[in-house]
């Protein structure tokens, strides 16, 4: 009889499948694709990954084999050997490097040739430690939409150091380097939000310089645009609110951070227009909800130390106020 | 097998004379003007086996914190410095060092040497590392340390974002640094094209001494792109020059071009001597010569050629035009050959040998692992659009901790196993050694083999924490579990160490059996090395009775006993033919004083304070003009 039956084989082999699934997933994961590009380097990283497996594995059992078999008194060193280093060290090598070129420049002009034409070209200026994010009618923050299907060209700038602007799930990454200007397309053939992230060192908050990509069907898309575009809302939700408005172009906020409509037209932070509708806080380092902001606007400096915003030493009531306001910018 | 006998008899006849004329003072004035090549060669070791522990310990607070998401053990400034102060020490005052230790110390036996070609300019290169060494090592306990990483990215690194004196500490920590590598690596290339035994023609130089040639002549090549970088730099920072600063003309490509230039030759500067001891010990252990000799000088040649072709693969994703792209690929490709020739000769001559398992061949099959894989993954990065998915990721701290710690600790453990008995008199423990290899090697993998499956899930490197929800933590936690063996396996060695020089057994003088000229003298050497210099009949002279048995029998005469004064024989840089003898100077403070100089000159610009700088130059003046001197006793006339 089978030790093992089939349906436990099935079992096993499910449960490998799931721990690989899980083990590759993730918002951030370059082998959980979401797009054509990202899609292609991953298939790109298990051929490389077969590979190398094959020749790792070549080495370990030479080394095993010589372990095994050549030990002993009695074994006597053979002469020779020549002719194995030559085409083991260089034949082989040659013709497996030769291939692995070919996969290179196929892979890297496959990159290069879009599948279809971009209508749509927005601009990511890297700032320490945020991301501006630049439509052609609206300026906003840490959160990139695109519309499912359609590649959007990305302008990269920086308006400081170096940073690099990368979303695993969708491409690979490009730096924005002061003085010059690269481009990138992002290309989502699946709805989700995915994550990037700066990945080349910046300074004291790199690690808290994220930013989320929102892929969504063309009308979620397209009514995102029309709502950005606009202005923020000149009528208050409610009584709260309206205070709280007061209260932030009243007091310093007004001095680094736009909103749209009102007077507060600072260009240093982030643009708040519509930072309601936003889901994080800080450049992915918290959840944009009522408890975390207010805790940011106090002290930023608790949740993300050393970014460059200087604690507010507000009133309770005016923070409260606040909060209520920014909330309801969506 | 163990005892030379060759090297006893000539001992007693010749060793009293040269022994009066070799030894230098002892206690504290003797450490302070040694010029003794295994003196300087020991203390290169010891000096750059603490950076290792320092860096040790930066690593080990590092992965304390990414522990797990968002903790709180170091706040963001100390993790960016420790980052910083972790590669730029593992890189610049642990790999290179150390393997100049190895070098300094070795180089001159297995040439049948009885010193280096420049003794004092030796003393000056260690005293130099050490000031600079202590500058910015130093720079951490003072909360001063650099913060931009090991490669310093302009504008990162300006006044501009980066204020106070922790960048200055960069810049003039590795000018001073630069100073005394190059002193290094000129002192060997001369060495070892004019103080060879007679007969050791360039076909019989042992393959250590040739990775240390090869690595030399890169550092003489690689090392003013560094230097000019941080000269221009430092510039910028004190004296508002522009050369990064795209607004008015500079750029801030220029900084990474001149880096990497150095950065990725660097690799192959630390890599190749390791390398080198590898070859030493793999025929030892292997009971017969190393297999493809001339193939793997010929990689290691090649290595150092096309090692300066490669380094824009650095800089993949920073938008340069396609065509450079391809062709930096294709060389980054192609370098992969010599390492192969390399792995393959060394794999034949297990194979085709009798493999003996002691410790230094035990870390040797654990580098063959590790630096496969590392070799392996380093393939990938040549591959241009795989390199921009996972360049900065920890799939790159993975891949390079694979090469380097495999391509160097691993080597210089076995090295240290492999060659203690010679630099002490005592040999190292081997049931230690045993289960601190075992402790290391999974350590290692625990480690470092889960950071390539972070950086393929995103993870950049160089954060000091990371949000939960990514799949990252598990991981990580993993990676800290492995650090923390991986640091029990090295305080085994470390304790073996201290044990062994207490108490361990005598060594003898050729406790492996092994089959370079180093083994024909006594554990440790004498002062100076052999008694009667040796003639060299083949690539393996210890098991090559006519090779030994010239040190017997040329006892009586003066040209190879060489008693006339502190004598070395020069000769003919290919063929290795007998010339002429050369006088070498005696011990001196002069390098000390002259390092003191640079070091005060060092401070002065670091701290702007003026006559700090003066003094410093007045000193380094004052020292030069003492080293060249003409000495009052004529040299004796040359043939």
């Amino acid at each position: 009889m089978d030790r093992f039956p089939a349906r436990s084989r099935a079992v096993v082999a499910c449960l490998v499948t799931a721990v690989l699934l899980t083990a590759c997933s993730g918002p951030q994961s370059a082998l959980d694709p979401a797009g054509p590009s990202a899609r292609r380097l991953s298939t790109l990283w298990w051929g490389l990954f077969a590979v190398a497996a094959v020749v790792f594995a070549v080495v370990l059992f030479m080394i095993v084999w010589a372990l095994v078999l050549r030990r002993g008194p009695s074994v006597q060193p053979r002469r020779g050997g020549e002719r194995t280093v030559v085409i083991a060290g260089i034949l082989v090598p040659a013709v497996v490097l030769v291939a692995t070129y070919a996969a290179t420049l196929s892979t890297l002009s496959a990159e290069r040739t879009p599948p279809q034409e971009s209508e749509l070209t927005i601009e990511a200026v890297g700032h320490d430690w945020w991301w501006e994010v630049r439509y052609p009618d609206f300026v906003t923050a840490n959160e990139i939409h695109i519309p499912v299907g359609r590649p959007v060209t990305v302008r990269l700038t920086t308006a400081d150091v170096i940073h690099s602007f990368w979303v695993p799930s969708i491409t690979s990454k490009t730096d924005m380097i002061p003085g010059r200007v690269n481009e990138l397309s992002l290309l989502a053939d699946r709805a989700g939000t995915f994550r990037g992230q700066c990945a080349e060192y910046c300074g004291t908050q790199h690690a808290g310089m994220s930013f989320l990509v929102v892929a969504e069907p063309e009308q979620d898309f397209a009514r995102w645009l029309a709502d950005q575009s606009r202005p923020a809302d000149s009528s208050a939700p409610d009584a709260l609110a309206a205070l709280g408005e007061e209260v932030f172009e009243a007091s310093s906020c007004a001095a680094c951070h736009t909103v749209r409509g009102t007077t507060a037209d600072g260009d240093l932070g982030p643009d708040l227009t519509h930072f309601g509708g936003r889901r994080e806080l800080g450049a992915g380092v918290a959840p944009n909800n009522p408890g975390w902001l207010a805790g940011w606007i106090a002290n930023s400096q608790t949740v993300k130390p050393g970014n460059l915003m200087p604690p507010q030493p507000l009133a309770p009531e005016d923070l409260r106020v606040l909060v209520r306001y920014l909330e309801s910018l969506e | 097998m163990t005892t030379v006998g060759e090297r006893v008899v000539a001992e007693q006849a010749v060793g009293d004379r040269l022994e009066q004329i070799w030894s230098e003072s002892g206690g504290l004035r003797g450490w302070f003007t040694t010029v003794d090549h295994k003196k300087i060669g020991r203390r290169y070791m010891v000096t750059a086996g603490l950076f290792f522990v320092a860096a040790g310990l930066e690593a080990m607070l590092m992965r304390t914190q990414l522990a797990g998401a968002q903790l709180d053990v170091v706040s963001p400034q100390l993790y960016n410095q420790l980052f910083t102060m972790h590669g730029t020490t593992m890189i610049f005052l642990f790999s290179t060092p150390m393997l100049f230790g190895f070098g300094n110390y070795l180089v001159p036996l297995m040439i049948g040497a009885r010193d280096m070609a420049f003794p004092r300019l030796n003393a000056f290169g260690y005293w130099v590392f050490a000031s600079a060494g202590i500058i910015m090592t130093g720079s951490l306990l003072f909360g001063a340390a650099p913060s931009g990483g090991w490669f310093s990215y302009v504008p990162l690194t300006e006044e501009q974002y980066l204020t106070g004196v922790g960048m200055d500490v960069y810049c003039l920590g590795l000018l001073l640094l630069g100073v005394s590598t190059t002193a290094g690596a000129i002192n060997f290339l001369v060495t070892v094209l004019v103080m060879r035994a007679p007969g050791m023609s360039i076909n019989r130089i042992p393959l250590f001494v040739w990775g240390v040639i090869v690595t030399s002549g890169m550092v003489v090549f690689a090392v003013p792109a560094l230097n000019v970088d941080n000269a221009l730099l430092f510039l910028d920072r004190r004296f508002d020059f522009h050369w990064f600063d795209p607004e008015q003309g500079g750029d801030v490509l220029l900084w990474q071009h001149l880096f990497w230039l150095f950065g990725h030759p660097d690799v192959y500067i630390i890599v190749l001597p390791a390398l080198g001891i590898v070859s030493a010990i793999v025929p030892t252990f292997s009971r017969r010569p190393v297999v493809a000799y001339p193939l793997v000088v010929l990689s290691a040649v090649t290595t150092g050629v096309i090692g300066f072709g490669v380094w824009v693969h650095h800089m993949f994703a920073v938008g340069l035009p396609q065509l450079s792209l391809s062709f930096f690929s294709a060389a980054s490709l192609i370098i992969t050959i010599p390492s192969g020739i390399q792995i393959f000769a060394w794999l034949m001559t297990i194979l085709l040998g009798r493999l003996v398992v002691r410790t230094p061949m035990l870390w040797v099959l654990g580098f063959l692992i590790v630096f496969v894989m590392g070799g392996l993954t380093g393939v990938m990065f040549a591959v241009i659009p795989f390199d921009r998915q996972t360049h900065d990721s920890y799939f790159l701290v993975a891949h390079f901790h694979y090469v380097l710690f495999g391509g160097a600790v691993f080597p210089i453990l076995a090295g240290i196993y492999y060659w203690f008995g010679k630099f002490t008199g005592r040999m190292l423990s081997e049931r230690l050694g045993r289960w601190s290899f075992w402790l290391v090697f999974i350590g290692f993998n625990v480690t470092f083999l889960p950071m390539h499956v972070l950086g393929l899930l995103g993870m950049p490197r160089r954060v000091y924490t990371y949000q939960p929800g990514l799949g990252w933590a598990g991981w990580n936690l993993l990676e800290t579990a492995g650090a923390w063996v991986l640091l029990v396996g090295l305080s085994v060695t470390l304790f073996n160490i201290v044990r062994a020089r207490r108490s361990g057994p005598l060594a003898p003088d050729n406790p492996w059996g092994g089959e370079t000229l180093e083994w024909a003298t006594s554990s440790p050497p004498q002062d100076y090395n052999f008694p009667v210099v040796p003639t060299v009949y083949s690539l393996h002279p210890m098991w090559d009775e006519r090779t030994l048995a010239t040190m017997s029998r040329d006892i009586a005469e003066p040209d190879r006993v060489l008693d006339d004064g502190k004598q070395a024989l020069r000769t003919s840089d290919l063929d290795g033919v007998p010339e002429h003898a050369l006088t070498l100077p005696e011990e001196t403070v002069v390098p000390l004083v002259l390092a003191v100089g640079l070091l005060l000159v060092t401070l002065g610009l670091l701290f702007s304070i003026v006559v700090v700088t003066v003094l410093g130059v007045l000193l380094t003046v004052g020292g030069l003009a003492s080293w060249h001197w003409p000495r009052r006793a004529p040299a004796p006339a040359d043939a």
